[in-house]
């Protein structure tokens, strides 16, 4: 067994790359993977809460670097699903705690007994990016169909190129059919234009993404959910499966399906 | 539901994700060139300023603009030349 290295990272914060880490693992480890994530995030670390997983902590991400324990000991494993494991990122330390090279080591080791080692990246473009894109098979940037996360996705893709990991691979999360619909809110189309990038999913907004974050229950472990079918979506892609991409639009009220009629492309 | 009235009411929508776009692709175009608007203006009129140091260009067709190809910027320059028969001086 050789794994495959994949990082989660954005540019800026709040767009959903420790969510898509944790539903990736959850998907991939359902598909019955064996998936290792690290948290990246030195010193802000939440891959764990949304995992559910946060009582569970013993060690961490710089304890196994600065050889204060073994790697199995900061391996957390989750109980859901037979082989999910969770490396959390320490809370109380700065990035500068780990190098690029402390991330490849430590990846290195853990290569052999996983089929997909997932790293959660913090936001930003300093040393925690670029010790979470050390190690990395393949990027996936994760951003939102806004101008901001756009903008600096645009910035991410850039640095990644010049890191030589690229070409990464775009998730477009939170996309608001609705307002795609009424012209509020750009298209997928519009967000790959701009970013000349491949895209790899499009996950839709979903209130059930938070209610499960509140419950400690990543969303992809109900894969009935319009984001959690997206998560195992881009999973098998991943795993190199072609699947097609989903439709994302809402169900149209009367009314709208009317003007539609009367007014054949006018939206 | 909100729609279908104003469009009943004759409103005209506008429509946000087309303004978020325009302005994205300026502003990719700044980020990637490390140009500013300010500096893509200037550059432009030197550009100008020198060709026409040794031919007559019409000033008024001219066209230079930052086009994308993937993620490669691209600098292209329409630039009408006037014929020498036609020159005044």
């Amino acid at each position: 067994m050789s794994a495959t290295v994949i990082t989660v990272t954005s540019g800026k914060g709040g767009v959903g790359k420790t969510t898509t880490t944790a539903n990736l693992a959850v998907a991939l480890a359902a598909g019955g993977q064996k998936v290792v994530c690290i948290d990246g995030d030195i010193g802000l670390r939440n891959l764990d809460v949304i995992l559910g997983l946060e009582n569970r902590i013993v060690y961490d991400l710089v304890d196994v670097v600065e050889g204060r324990c073994r790697l199995k000991q900061a391996m957390i494993r989750d109980k859901r699903l037979q082989e999910l494991y969770l490396i959390p990122a320490a809370q109380t330390r700065d990035k500068n705690a780990v190098s690029p090279s402390d991330m490849v080591r430590l990846t290195d080791d853990l290569r052999e007994e996983f089929d997909w080692i997932l790293i959660d990246s913090p936001a930003g473009i300093e040393r925690g990016f670029r010790n979470s894109v050390a190690p990395a098979d393949t990027v996936l940037v994760v951003t939102n169909p806004e101008v901001s996360a756009v903008r600096d996705a645009d910035r991410i893709i850039g640095l990644i190129e010049s890191e030589e990991k690229g070409p990464a691979k775009l998730i477009l999360n939170r996309v608001n059919q609705e307002m795609v619909k009424r012209g509020d809110m750009l298209t997928p189309a519009d967000v790959l234009e701009l970013l000349a990038v491949e895209l790899i999913g499009i996950v839709p907004e979903d209130d059930h993404v938070i209610m499960s974050s509140n419950r400690g229950q990543p969303v992809a472990l109900d894969p009935k959910t319009r984001a959690g079918t997206a998560f195992h979506h881009i999973a098998r892609r991943l795993k190199g499966e072609d699947v097609p991409f989903m439709n994302l639009e809402v169900k149209e009220d009367i009314f709208q399906k009317l003007s539609r009629l009367i007014r054949p492309g006018g939206n | 539901m909100a729609d279908w009235l104003a469009w009943l009411a004759g409103k005209k929508t506008t429509k946000s994700a087309g303004a978020a776009k325009d302005r994205l692709k300026l502003v990719l175009i700044n980020d990637r060139t490390d140009l500013t608007p300010a500096e893509l203006e200037s550059m432009k009129n030197e550009l100008l300023l020198v060709i026409s140091r040794y031919i007559e260009i019409d000033s008024n067709a001219v066209r230079i603009d930052m086009t994308q190809e993937g993620r490669q910027q691209r600098l292209l320059a329409d630039i009408p030349i006037r014929a020498a028969s036609r020159r005044t001086r």
